[in-house]
């Protein structure tokens, strides 16, 4: 009660500090800021902070914290934009929203997804403030109650939704999300430094692939190639039905779903170490659970983007809690907020175990500045979104070649590498025919999202286990099995059960009409191909580094086994099974105008244009070629959009300090930016 | 040359340095120019954190006051952007690059993917830090200023990698007598502490500055006991006392203090090779090769100046930790010792992490 008697004051002192007209200016134009950063996708919030961080040095810390704040809380809400309209995930915050919120925007419900989509998130974000605000008092050791057993349980909680998503085939499902994991274990092993599926002679793979590029390989890639072919408006008839206002009344109608959901997010959210990669997930799992009718989900339900839309805002405000009380980072943009708070006013605000004690009006003026963002942030946002909702209406011909562009620039980022292109593309082209065979992409992305937690978690948590049960047994059966993790392996066996009954109806690609056996079997074959080289190639690694070669053998023997019996199922089922589903038989992709190779080709041919000449006069090349043979456009049309397309790529660059992939040419000549 | 020789002569000439080396002001003139200072790491570590606090004081103190902008290259470990470098050469003296202990480690360890030559670089500043190792609450009751009562008892300890930084805690305990089970895989001390706070790992190590946030409570609440420092330099090369925790016995103390550790020979000689490699000299800021001297003299006057600053002592304390900076030719010794680990000591340790951890570099 102590606590509390020292937290109204302070409460008290943080409104006082934050009702100045201006810190309110500050905020106001941090989340200006962010919104626009949060255009691009896969850059988000550490982008935006890394711009603001010289003029931190010395900054009244009031201020620096507005604006810093202001720029953070809103990329969860401006990645939406992405997602909804675009297919494309703009942060792992945003993935499950692409479900739905997609499918919605093809109905011509933009405007609708996204209002809905705002409401919750500002909903979320106020749930998770106040939650906080009480919380933060007493969190310490609740957080310390999560050990690694408890991390791997909710891991496993969120690896579960697989049984939700795994689609009309759950066999198909699993071997997906087993491929996710042993996609995402490629690289150097963190606990031995053992190399698996690569090799010092190719140090791009050493380091594993990153989530941005797997999420837009997944995703955005096989939507834009076939909404491309088929050469339409990502609305079908170029019509807008539902307007913002719909959303909004969706999400009232929904109102104790999106409460849930944002405590989820809270609650996940507060636990170091998981970063909030599950949270969303979680979250959408819970809201097909809780729906009655799930004939919709993966096709257009609203509740399949309000659930993740307000867990994903209360996140950012959980994640504060490891960061503020501990000085221990839940993610990226939180890293740089640590450092940059350090560099505020005098440096006398430090981040950590002393930021209770010492200043909780400061804490406390976070916790809500967060929340007044998103208030803001989602005040602009739906003010937006009707009209931002008419770019589903363009012919896509003419929105393609940009979002190429886009992608592009943010596969780069992520690793600064050429072959941050070849990976995107070549994951894409996994994306492509996991869509077209019907095998369930989300499932495939929560096993890659989830395969670093789940190796790491599992090694350590029987490292310590092993541990505890050398002294005594009863010492090792208190670590593994607490209350907490009692709990969750109940939640995960009622999830995983309710799931499985659930997942025929759930269809992630909508409905898929079935056809020959050829297409579906080689592409089984080249994935039991994969598995099997990656089981060899674990299998070499020596005894000694046990840890880096369990998970894979496992994972790898375990999917490998669900493409065998698949394998037999293929053999003895009649054609026209649905085991056989193929886009490519009838249905919008087969009846497109244009082929999927010729179509892809325009992407390749801007990947190794780049590889030659560099990405801005590969680009240059790209979009006039592009608009003006396979759009049509006339040459004074061609020239006009290339020149903005060109124009903004290097504003949002040169203001984010941020460079191109360089080609051959750049290796030879030195060029000014942004030809370098 | 003997270790303790080549250490003596490295640091007499790096602390002598520091306090003499004043070139004359140079004609190099940065206006309007963007200074890149390419970190090879990601946006959210130490490096990161250092880099960000020195950036805009280089600014000021630059001729001309450029922009100094702080960008990002992060991959294997920091190999990337160090083998990056090492094929840049000198534009127009607008480059700079910083490099950390996670760099130096693998250099000295012949990593097959370092492509890189420490020699070939110009060192204008370098930074260190300590660091302090302590004991849960339980097992460091048992602790008498030496390790005689810890030899039977089992620890935990989470750990970056047996290659990191971690080697020289690790080994230090090793030498003790002390059995530690390193649970690899952790992303940083901050995590490391954490996990010893849950009471999963039962002995940690933090640098300075992580231990006065973090620990440092720990132990004012009675859930941790210090055990050692690693120590710090005198001018002769000799392990003193850490100046920040006077009342911390160092590792050379508790070793001479425990039976069977050697304060000689080749265990100690690698020990304290990669002790002085990985921290009294941890962090350092480059030129590329080929920097023509008015440059490197303007560079070094310019951080000399940032550390004359009168408030130079507070406000580093409070932001990147208490760290001792050097520069232009200390910097430059620095380096010497950061990077100059005699063979026997490299065979001695790459042996170690074959037999304890298995790690091969190949």
């Amino acid at each position: 009660m102590e606590a509390f008697a020292t937290a109204l004051p302070a409460l008290a002192d943080a409104w006082a500090l934050i009702l100045q007209p201006i810190v309110l200016g500050y905020l106001v134009l941090g989340v200006v800021m962010g919104l626009a950063v949060g255009v691009f996708p896969g850059l988000g919030g550490i982008a935006g902070l890394s711009l603001l961080l010289p003029f931190m040095f010395g900054m009244d810390p009031i201020l620096g914290l507005a604006l810093m704040i202001g720029m953070v809380a809103v990329v969860p809400t401006s990645d939406t934009f992405a997602s909804v309209l675009m297919g494309i995930p703009g942060s792992s915050a945003s993935q499950a929203t692409v479900l739905d919120g997609f499918p919605m925007a093809k109905k011509g419900q933009a405007a609708r997804a996204l209002s809905a989509a705002f409401a919750s998130s500002l909903f979320g974000g106020l749930v998770g403030a106040s939650f906080l605000t009480v919380f933060i008092l007493v969190a310490r050791p609740i957080v310390l109650a999560f050990g690694l057993p408890e991390m791997l349980m909710i891991t496993v909680l969120g690896l579960s939704m697989v049984a939700v998503l795994a689609g009309r085939i759950p066999l198909k499902g699993l071997a997906a999300a087993g491929l996710g994991i042993m996609i995402g274990t490629i690289g150097e092993a963190d606990a031995g430094g053992s190399l698996r599926m690569a090799s010092y002679d190719i140090p791009y793979l050493t380091d594993g692939l990153k989530l941005v590029i797997v999420g837009l390989g997944v995703f955005a890639i096989p939507e834009i190639v076939s909404l491309l072919r088929q050469d339409r408006s990502i609305a079908k008839g170029a019509s807008l039905g539902a307007g913002w206002l719909d959303g909004v009344k969706d999400w009232a109608a929904n109102i104790w779903l999106s409460v849930r959901c944002s405590i989820i997010g809270v609650v996940v959210g507060v636990i170091p170490g998981l970063g909030g990669s599950v949270v969303d997930w979680i979250a959408y799992g819970h809201a097909v659970q809780t729906t009655k009718d799930k004939s919709n989900f993966g096709k257009g339900e609203v509740r399949g983007v309000i659930g993740p839309e307000s867990s994903n805002n209360a996140k950012e405000g959980g994640g504060l809690v490891p960061t503020l009380l501990f000085g221990i980072p839940g993610s990226g943009s939180m890293a740089i907020f640590i450092g940059a708070v350090a560099l505020l006013g005098s440096g006398d605000i430090e981040v950590g175990p002393g930021m209770l004690k010492n200043n909780l009006d400061i804490t406390y003026s976070i916790v809500w500045l967060l929340a007044l963002a998103n208030v803001v942030g989602t005040v602009l946002c739906i003010a937006a979104s009707g009209g931002i909702a008419k770019l589903t209406t363009i012919r896509f011909t003419y929105l393609a070649p940009f979002l190429f562009m886009l992608i592009s620039f943010a596969a780069f980022q992520s690793g600064q590498n050429f072959e941050d292109l070849l990976a995107l593309f070549t994951i894409g082209l996994i994306g492509i025919f996991l869509r077209r065979f019907d095998w369930s992409r989300p499932a495939f992305l929560i096993g890659f999202v989830l395969s670093n937690p789940v190796e790491k978690f599992t090694n350590q948590a029987f490292q310590i286990a092993s541990f505890r049960f050398r002294k005594s047994f009863e010492e090792g059966m208190d670590y593994v099995f607490s209350p907490i993790v009692i709990v969750l392996i109940i939640i995960t066996v009622v999830s995983v059960v309710l799931g499985i009954r659930q997942a025929k109806t759930i269809m992630a690609e909508g409905e898929v009409q079935s056809g020959s056996k050829r297409a579906p079997v080689v592409f089984l074959l080249v994935i039991a191909g994969y598995l099997t080289f990656a089981l060899i190639n674990a299998s070499m690694i020596p005894d000694y580094n046990m840890t880096d070669k369990i998970i894979p053998l496992i994972i790898g023997g375990f999917a490998l086994a669900c493409c065998m019996i698949l394998l037999v199922q293929m053999m003895r089922r009649p054609e026209g099974d649905s085991i056989f589903a193929d886009k490519e038989v009838s249905g919008e992709d087969a009846d497109a105008p244009y082929g999927l190779w010729s179509t892809l080709a325009w992407f390749g041919g801007l990947i190794a244009a780049t590889w030659v000449v560099g990405f801005i006069l590969a680009l240059v090349g790209f979009l006039i070629a592009f608009f003006r043979v396979r759009a049509g456009s006339s040459w004074g049309m061609s020239l006009l959009l290339t020149a903005c397309g060109i124009a903004f790529m290097c504003l949002m660059a040169g203001a984010l300090n941020r460079d191109f992939p360089p080609g051959l040419l750049q290796g030879a000549v030195d060029l000014p930016w942004p030809l370098k | 040359m003997t270790m303790s020789n080549f250490t003596r002569r490295a640091v007499v000439g790096l602390i002598a340095a520091a306090g003499f080396a004043a070139p004359a002001a140079a004609e190099v003139d940065f206006t309007g120019k963007t200074i890149e200072w390419v970190i090879p790491f990601s946006e959210t570590g130490g490096s990161a954190k250092w880099a960000n606090f020195f950036a805009p004081l280089l600014s000021e103190a630059l001729p001309g006051t450029p922009t100094v902008v702080v960008k990002f290259m992060p991959g294997a470990g920091s190999t990337k952007g160090a083998n990056w470098f090492q094929n840049e050469t000198h534009d127009d003296g607008t480059l700079l690059f910083g490099s950390s202990g996670s760099t130096q480690f693998p250099y000295l360890l012949g990593d097959p993917r370092v492509r890189y030559e420490y020699n070939d670089w110009n060192p204008v500043m370098a930074s260190g830090t300590g660091g302090v190792a302590y004991l849960n609450a339980e097992d460091g009751a048992k602790f008498d200023g030496s390790a005689n009562a810890l030899k039977d008892v089992d620890f935990i300890y989470g750990s970056q990698g047996a290659t990191r930084l971690d080697l020289v805690p690790l080994l230090a305990w090793q030498m003790l007598g002390m059995n530690v089970e390193p649970v690899f895989g952790i992303k940083g001390r901050g995590d490391g502490r954490l996990m010893f706070e849950r009471g999963e790992a039962t002995i940690d190590y933090q640098t300075s500055s992580g231990y006065l946030k973090g620990s440092a409570e720990m132990v004012a609440a009675g859930n941790a006991v210090p055990m050692m420092t690693w120590g710090s330099l005198d001018a002769d090369g000799n392990i003193v006392r850490d100046p920040t925790f006077p009342d911390i016995a160092t590792f050379k103390e508790v070793c001479e203090a425990t039976d069977g550790c050697e304060t000689s020979g080749e265990a100690w000689d690698a020990w304290k090779a990669f002790f002085v490699a990985g921290f009294p000299v941890q962090k350092l800021a480059f030129l590329p090769a080929g920097t023509p001297q008015d440059v490197i003299d303007t560079y070094t006057k310019a951080f000399e100046d940032v550390v004359a600053r009168a408030d130079f002592a507070e406000i580093s304390s409070k932001r990147v930790g208490k760290y001792s900076v050097f520069t232009g030719d200390g910097a430059k010794a620095a380096l010497g010792t950061a990077t100059q680990v005699p063979a026997e000591a490299k065979a001695y340790v790459i042996g170690w992490l074959k037999d304890a951890y298995g790690v091969e570099l190949k």
